[in-house]
């Protein structure tokens, strides 16, 4: 019963085309049929289990409907099981690239709660460990929207630049990409002997070598005839829509927590916020790789403000966040991520409501890919910067 | 009849004599053939070992290093991991379609190698429309990618394949344009003919022999990139694209047919280069001007002894290599274009500009 043309007849193959019919119409134009072509979950270009369905009409789309939840792992549930201690290494795995602000994220949430004084030093090392994180993330995708518009090169010094900094971070956290340093009210450790000189050489060489990127990716003409004026966004569908980081300040709205309600001690420092104009994916690029800069330029001021001192405070045995609920939100690398934390004064959080940056930006896809063609559409699916784990949480 | 035949073929056949002609008929035929598909299996070995090599380089890593002296051996390993694999047909494909088609993309690479001439009398045959003969059978390529976009039943592969015949289409023109520019001003079609009239080319009212790159350096431009987007190498490589359409025309195709779509292309680029080398870049010349040692003839690039010969040949393929360094240079330095970008850039500058490099070669022929 197993050979070929016996299942062949339970599942009757279609050849391509077969169920096109045609029709002629009256001025002898033809009427061509729709395809349905499901991108993803797995593909190439969705970088994880990301899939989106499009309508088409040969290489254009007609309509784009994202279906997430391929990778739904129930953290805020997960959160409501979990002491403070633990949380942290379960928010550093939602958006798997930026760790470090994440578990920052709700480290502030719990401080803000407990009223608890966080050492300056600690503040400011904070600062440092999540700008480089910044620079991590943004180098991933800079490497991985070129290599979706078919430039293979930059993935390969992005990585290169990578594993010189997580060579860093790992130095003070020991971990590469999760790396489950903070805690609440401070840091676990102190950085260990030199780091600072190492960071201080590391942004120097980082900084250099950002013009290959600059003259390899962003001045190179095929890439520009590829992103500009490809999938613009306005900046009131933008905001409507929640998108926020890279994608919305490419549509010209400067909004940055760091700047507009600065949390540590981004006050203190100058913080650029590169910002676009026309929202299209060129813009897009073009902020993230500038966003790069100003990390840079953020970790050249850190250094010069870093005070010596204690990196944690003295805490109970069980932290207990006070019954109440509050709301952080931070610049996470992506975008705005906000924690909602609610205590009923117990040591697991009742309740840990997640705003993930990526969740906002992918639903402004299916506005975007109205009426490009498929090429396009990697163009802006890889422009509006994501990380799966981060939609579906 | 069969004398007719013979006497029919025999004259499209050029007058310059090769080494792998011999007094008896079956041997020399023989012997052709085995020349031909062994440069077809060999030469395009080393443009892909130079790929890896070169791309590695540029890329902050080294490339294959462990299979071989230096990794040498890398392809070679490839092709035995090909061979081992399962030989999967979707049960929706068109069997004998899907089956025929890497053959159809792959043959006329094969068949192109018996006019290349790689060195003084080093080549199968010369024939009186060896350009001619090339571009037309390169042409038939297409039709194996689209059979195999449409025979996989797959929705990835039939726009990969209708992507494949839309380019392949639109370059076909500028690249034909640019190489009759090359004929007009050689008077021929024959390939050790053109390598001939390019040994005894002097710039008008000097005696300083020059390559046809010097006046034709636009065709030569033209035809380089009409050559790249031929053989969907990247910048040009939308019928694969694989960030869009996960491999294109070749998703479905796996172990050995996939290898066979490889080579088509790794055949492809010593293919366009060596005809590039013919027509802009004079042969077997290490410059222009220079004979070869041991050699007599026009520009004393024929009648060599076995060193001379040697040479040239060397000569040849070190140029042939030169050229798959500039196209693999691109594939390193630019992401790809879009396919209406692509098309436009075809037919709105690259055929308009290859007429116009064809109607002043027929002038500058007239007046000099």
């Amino acid at each position: 019963m197993s050979d070929l043309s016996t299942r062949e007849r339970i599942h009757p193959g279609t050849a391509p085309g077969e169920d096109i019919h045609l029709e002629i119409l009256g001025e002898g134009d033809f009427a061509t049929a729709e395809m349905k072509l499901s991108i993803g979950p797995a593909h190439p270009a969705t970088h994880g289990v990301f899939r989106i369905v499009l309508e088409m009409d040969g290489e254009r789309i007609l309509g784009a409907r994202p279906v997430i939840g391929y990778m739904h792992r129930g953290f805020e549930k997960l959160a409501e099981h979990r002491d403070y201690r633990q949380i942290k290494a379960l928010v550093n795995r939602h958006d798997w690239l930026s760790g470090f602000s994440n578990e920052m994220g709700v480290a502030l949430a719990v401080e803000r709660m407990m009223e608890l004084e966080v050492p300056e030093r600690a503040q400011w090392i904070r600062m440092l460990l999540a700008e480089w994180n910044r620079i991590l993330n943004h180098l991933m995708f800079t490497g991985s929207f070129a290599l979706e518009l078919g430039a293979i090169t930059p993935m390969f010094y992005a990585f290169r630049e990578r594993e010189d900094i997580q060579h860093l971070l790992e130095s003070a956290t020991g971990g590469r990409l999760h790396f489950t340093y903070n805690q609440v009210g401070g840091l676990k450790i102190d950085l260990p002997k030199g780091f600072l000189r190492e960071s201080a050489r590391l942004s120097q060489v980082t900084r250099t070598r950002l013009r290959d990127y600059k003259d390899l990716v962003l001045g190179n003409d095929i890439f520009q005839a590829r992103t500009k004026g490809v999938g613009p966004l306005p900046p009131e569908v933008a905001l409507s829509f929640g998108v926020s980081g890279p994608t919305l300040q490419a549509t010209g709205v400067p909004e940055d927590p760091r700047v507009t309600e600065p949390y540590l001690r981004y006050g203190d420092i100058d913080v650029p916020v590169p910002v676009g104009e026309n929202g299209d994916s060129f813009d897009r690029f073009y902020c993230l790789l500038h966003r790069v800069e100003a990390s840079l330029d953020i970790i050249d001021q850190i250094h010069d403000h870093i005070p010596p001192g204690p990196v944690n405070t003295k805490l109970p045995k069980m932290v207990k966040a006070p019954e109440g609920a509050t709301y952080v939100r931070t610049e996470n690398p992506l975008g705005q991520l906000g924690y909602w934390l609610e205590s009923d004064g117990g040591r697991t959080p009742w309740r840990l409501k997640m705003r993930t940056p990526s969740f906002s930006n992918v639903q402004a896809i299916p506005y975007l890919l109205d009426g490009v063609l498929v090429p396009d559409a990697i163009a802006v699916l890889g422009s509006v910067f994501f990380v799966v784990g981060d939609i579906d949480r | 009849m069969m004398d007719l035949v013979f006497s029919t073929a025999i004259t499209f056949v050029g007058q310059a004599t090769s080494i792998t002609t011999f007094d008896s008929y079956a041997l020399s035929v023989v012997v052709k053939i085995a020349f031909a598909l062994g440069l077809f299996f060999v030469v395009p070995l080393i443009g892909g070992y130079l790929e890896h090599k070169v791309m590695g380089r540029m890329q902050a890593r080294r490339g294959p290093v462990e299979a071989g002296p230096f990794g040498t051996l890398q392809l070679v390993a490839d092709g035995i991991k090909f061979i081992q694999k399962e030989d999967v047909i979707p049960r929706a494909a068109d069997k004998w379609v899907f089956a025929a088609a890497p053959g159809v993309a792959l043959v006329p690479g094969m068949l192109i190698f018996l006019v290349l001439p790689i060195g003084p009398g080093v080549f199968a045959l010369d024939l009186e429309l060896g350009l001619f003969y090339a571009l037309a059978i390169s042409s038939v390529s297409v039709l194996g990618i689209m059979m195999g976009g449409w025979a996989s039943a797959n929705k990835f592969a039939l726009l990969g394949g209708l992507r494949a015949g839309g380019q392949l289409i639109a370059y076909e023109l500028p690249l034909i344009l640019a190489a009759i520019a090359v004929a007009v001003q050689a008077g021929t079609l024959s390939l050790v003919g053109i390598v001939e009239a390019q040994a005894t080319f002097t710039l008008p009212g000097t005696t300083i022999n020059v390559w046809y790159l010097f006046p034709q350096f636009l065709g030569f431009a033209i035809f380089f990139l009409a050559a790249m987007a031929e053989l969907s190498r990247p910048p040009f490589d939308m019928p694969i694209a694989d960030s869009e359409l996960v491999f294109g025309y070749m998703t479905e195709y796996t172990g050995i047919k996939f290898a066979m779509y490889l080579l088509t292309e790794y055949g492809g680029m010593i293919v366009m280069s060596a005809l590039m080398v013919v027509l802009y870049l004079g042969g077997w010349q290490l410059l222009p001007g220079v004979p070869l040692p041991g050699c007599e003839g026009t520009g004393g690039l024929f009648d060599c002894d076995p060193m001379g010969t040697l040479l040239g040949v060397v000569i040849t393929i070190g140029k042939i290599m030169a050229l798959v360094f500039l196209m693999v240079w691109a594939r390193v330095a630019y992401p790809r274009l879009r396919e209406d970008q692509l098309q436009r850039f075809a037919w709105l500058a690259l055929i308009p500009l290859a007429l116009l490099n064809l109607a002043l070669v027929g002038v500058a022929k007239v007046v000099f």
